[in-house]
C-alpha cells in the first residue's frame, strides 16, 4: 500500500488577516505557518493506511523552499519520503499546479515503476479554496476520484470511500490506483513523537523545480470584507452578568 | 444574446435554495439578454418547474442514463460538458456545495476550462471573452478580486452572498432529455446512498448553538455546555482546539474546516474568535460571548458579552434558567 499526499503551506492566521501594501499579499510575518487541517488528516490516513497494510507514505508539497518545514511535519508523524516542487513564485493556479504535481507525480512513478496505489488530498486549500487540484490530477493520470471523504477503508484493490451530503451517506467505490479527496474529521491526527521528530530532521527532501505555465484565472487584488466591527455590548462581568443575560434572552425569544 | 448552462440540485420536490442563488448569479454574469438552461440529476416535479421558470430558466434538461441510480458527479459534467458545446454558453454555474463544487471540477478537468470557485460576483466584460469576479478565500475572511479569461467560464457560487432573486422576465420553458456518452468509469462514479442516521438536533439548522471552546477547560466542562444547549432546545458546537485535543467529536466543530452555522443566536463560551472559526458563525443573527478576557478578537465580532469564566457563568446561567421556568 503505497501512498502520495499532497499538501500545502499556509499562514496560521488568527484573530485577523492583515494585507500586505501592495494588497496582493498577506502580511505573513508574525505568523507561523501550517496546512490545511483537512491536509493534516490525508496525512494521517495515509500513515495509518500504511501501518495496517504496510508500504510507505511520500509527501510532496508545491511551494517556497521554506515549505520543506510542513514535510518534515509530515515525517515526524510518520510518512516516510519527501518531495518539493520548488518555486518562488506565489501564483500557481490551479491548473498550474495541477501540471506540476502530475508531472512530478509520472516522475516517481516512472522511477518505482508502478503506480502509487491512492493518492490523498485536502478537500481545498485553506487558503485558496479552489476545489479542484485533486480532480484535475485524477482526470489527467486516469484514476477515479471522490472528493470531501470522511471515512476510508482499502482493500482488495479498491477503496471504499464515504461521505454525508445533506443527511444522505453516500459511498463511491473506487478501483485502485485512486485519488481521495479528504475533510477534516475522517481521523484524529497524532502528535509528532520524539523519535518521529529525529527522523524528521535526518531525511533528505528530494527537491525539483516546477515549470510555470500561465493560466486564465489571474488575482488582482485581495481585500478583508468589511464585516461591521462592532463593539460587543458588556453585560457584566462573572455571575453578576447572569440576570442581564437571562433578561436577553427572553428578549431574543431564546427562552420564556 | 449568450447562454449560461446551470447545474441545479433538487431535495423532496423543490430545488435547492444555494441553486436559486446560483441562478440568479446565472442570469446577472452578462449584460445583454441571457438564456439560462438548468441542467437537473432526475425528472422534475409540477413544482420545480415552477420554481425554475420563475428564475428565468428557458430550457431544462434532465440527466438521462441507463445505470445511473445515485448521485453521479462525473456523469453530470459529461452532461453539462455536452449543454455548454452545444449553445456556445458563456459561462456553466453552480452553487459552491459540496455537489456543485465537484461537479465543475470534473467538467473543468474534462473540458480544460477554468473555474473559479466561491465567486460573490461576477460579470461578463462587454465583447471580450473575459469575466471580472470576486470570490472568497479563506472561508470569507479574505475577498479576492481576479480576472477569468476564458471561451466559457466555470463558475461555483458561494451560497450565502447571492440573494435568491425571481426572474422579472420569466418566459416559457422547454424540457427534454440529455443522454451523454458515459463508459464503464463514469458509470462506476456514482454514489450508493442511504439516509445518515442523524444524531439529533442537526448543528447545520439548529436555531441556537451553544459553543465551547478552550476556555472550557476540558472535556468535563463541556456537561453544563450540553446542559444549556439542552435548556435552550439548541446544539453544541465546538472551536478547532476542542476536536483537535479530543475533547469532542469533529461532527460538533463550528468553522472554515468544520460545519457552517446560522443560528438565531450563538453563544461563543470560551472561543477567542479565530476567523477560521467566525468563518463558520458569522451568519448567526445575535452572537454573545462569554470569555475572560475583554480583548479577545470575538469581542468585535460579538453584540453581547460576559466578562468572566465559563466554569462560573454557565452553571449561574442554567441555574437562572431553571429557577425562572419552575416559578412559570
Ligand atoms: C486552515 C485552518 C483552518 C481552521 N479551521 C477551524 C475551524 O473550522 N474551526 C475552528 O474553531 N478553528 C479552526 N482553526 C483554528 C483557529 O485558528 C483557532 O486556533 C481556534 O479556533 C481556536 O480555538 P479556541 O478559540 O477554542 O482557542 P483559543 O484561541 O486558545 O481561545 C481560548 C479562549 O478562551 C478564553 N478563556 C480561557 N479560559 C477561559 C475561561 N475559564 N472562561 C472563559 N473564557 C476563557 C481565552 O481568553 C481565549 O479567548 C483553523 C485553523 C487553520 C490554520
Amino acid at each position: 500500500m503505497d501512498v502520495l499526499v499532497c499538501v500545502k503551506r499556509v499562514p496560521m492566521v488568527g484573530g485577523r488577516i492583515a494585507l500586505q501594501g501592495d494588497r496582493r499579499r498577506l502580511d505573513t510575518s508574525l505568523l507561523g505557518f501550517t496546512v490545511s487541517p483537512h491536509e493534516e488528516c490525508a496525512v494521517e490516513e495515509g500513515v495509518r493506511l500504511s501501518e495496517a497494510a504496510g508500504g510507505s507514505v511520500t509527501v510532496l508539497t508545491l511551494g517556497p523552499p521554506e515549505a520543506v518545514e510542513q514535510l518534515r511535519t509530515a515525517i515526524s508523524v510518520g510518512a516516510h519520503h519527501a518531495l518539493l516542487l520548488e518555486t518562488d513564485r506565489d501564483d500557481f493556479g490551479p491548473l498550474a499546479t495541477t501540471r506540476a504535481i502530475t508531472r512530478a507525480i509520472e516522475g516517481l512513478e516512472a522511477e518505482r515503476q508502478s503506480p502509487f496505489d491512492l493518492l490523498l488530498f485536502g478537500n481545498e486549500a485553506a487558503d485558496t479554496a479552489d476545489y479542484q487540484v485533486g480532480v484535475r490530477v485524477a482526470h489527467a493520470l486516469g484514476r477515479p476520484v471522490a472528493t470531501g471523504i470522511k471515512h476510508l477503508e482499502v482493500g482488495g484493490g479498491s477503496a471504499r470511500a464515504r461521505r454525508t451530503y445533506r443527511g444522505t451517506e453516500e459511498l463511491f467505490i473506487l478501483a485502485l490506483p485512486a485519488v481521495v479527496t479528504v475533510k477534516e474529521g475522517i481521523n484524529l491526527p497524532r502528535y509528532p513523537s520524539l523519535p518521529g521528530r529525529m527522523r524528521a530532521k535526518k531525511t533528505v527532501v528530494a527537491t525539483l523545480r516546477p515549470t510555470y505555465e500561465a493560466e486564465g484565472l489571474e488575482m488582482r487584488s485581495l481585500a478583508v470584507p468589511t464585516t461591521e466591527r462592532r463593539s460587543a455590548e458588556v453585560l457584566g462581568h462573572g455571575v453578576e452578568a447572569v440576570p442581564p443575560l437571562v433578561e436577553l434572552l427572553v428578549k431574543l425569544g431564546v427562552i420564556e | 444574446m449568450s447562454t449560461v448552462v446551470c447545474y441545479v440540485e433538487t431535495e423532496n420536490g423543490a430545488v435547492l435554495d444555494a441553486s436559486l442563488r446560483a441562478l440568479t448569479f446565472a442570469r446577472g454574469l452578462a449584460a445583454e439578454a441571457t438564456e439560462v438552461s438548468a441542467l437537473i440529476a432526475g425528472p422534475p416535479g409540477a413544482d420545480v418547474t415552477a420554481q425554475l421558470q420563475s428564475f428565468g430558466v428557458t430550457s431544462i434538461c434532465v440527466l438521462s442514463a441507463g445505470g445511473l441510480t445515485g448521485y453521479a458527479p462525473l456523469a453530470l459534467a459529461k452532461a453539462l460538458a455536452a449543454m455548454a458545446s452545444r449553445s456556445e454558453a458563456a459561462a456553466v454555474v453552480a452553487a459552491a456545495t459540496d455537489h456543485g463544487n465537484e461537479v465543475l471540477a470534473h467538467l473543468g478537468a474534462l473540458t480544460g476550462l477554468e473555474l473559479a470557485a466561491n465567486c460573490t460576483k461576477a460579470h461578463l466584460v462587454e465583447g471580450e471573452r473575459r469575466f471580472r469576479l470576486v470570490r472568497q478565500r479563506w472561508g470569507g475572511s479574505l475577498i479576492e478580486e481576479a480576472v477569468l479569461s476564458a471561451a466559457t467560464g466555470l463558475f461555483s457560487v458561494a451560497a450565502d452572498s447571492v440573494q435568491p432573486v425571481p426572474s422579472p422576465a420569466a418566459g416559457s420553458l422547454a424540457v427534454s432529455e440529455i443522454a451523454p456518452q458515459l463508459d464503464a468509469l463514469d458509470l462506476a462514479l456514482q454514489a450508493l446512498e442511504s439516509p445518515e442516521e442523524s444524531p439529533g438536533i442537526s448543528l447545520a439548522s439548529a436555531k441556537v448553538v451553544v459553543s465551547g471552546g478552550r476556555g472550557v477547560g476540558g472535556p468535563e466542562g463541556f456537561a453544563v455546555i450540553e446542559e444549556l444547549a439542552a435548556l435552550l432546545g439548541g446544539a453544541v458546537g465546538v472551536s478547532r482546539v476542542v476536536t483537535s485535543l479530543g475533547w469532542r467529536p469533529h461532527r460538533e466543530q463550528v468553522g472554515q474546516t468544520g460545519t457552517r452555522v446560522a443560528p438565531d443566536l450563538y453563544l461563543a463560551c470560551g472561543i477567542s474568535g479565530a476567523v477560521q472559526h467566525l468563518a463558520g458563525c458569522q451568519s448567526s443573527k445575535h452572537m454573545v460571548a462569554v470569555n475572560t478576557d475583554p480583548s479577545a478578537p470575538i469581542m468585535s465580532r460579538a453584540d453581547y458579552a460576559v466578562i468572566g469564566s465559563v466554569a462560573e457563568v454557565l452553571p449561574a446561567l442554567v441555574d437562572a434558567i431553571r429557577a425562572r421556568r419552575s416559578s412559570c
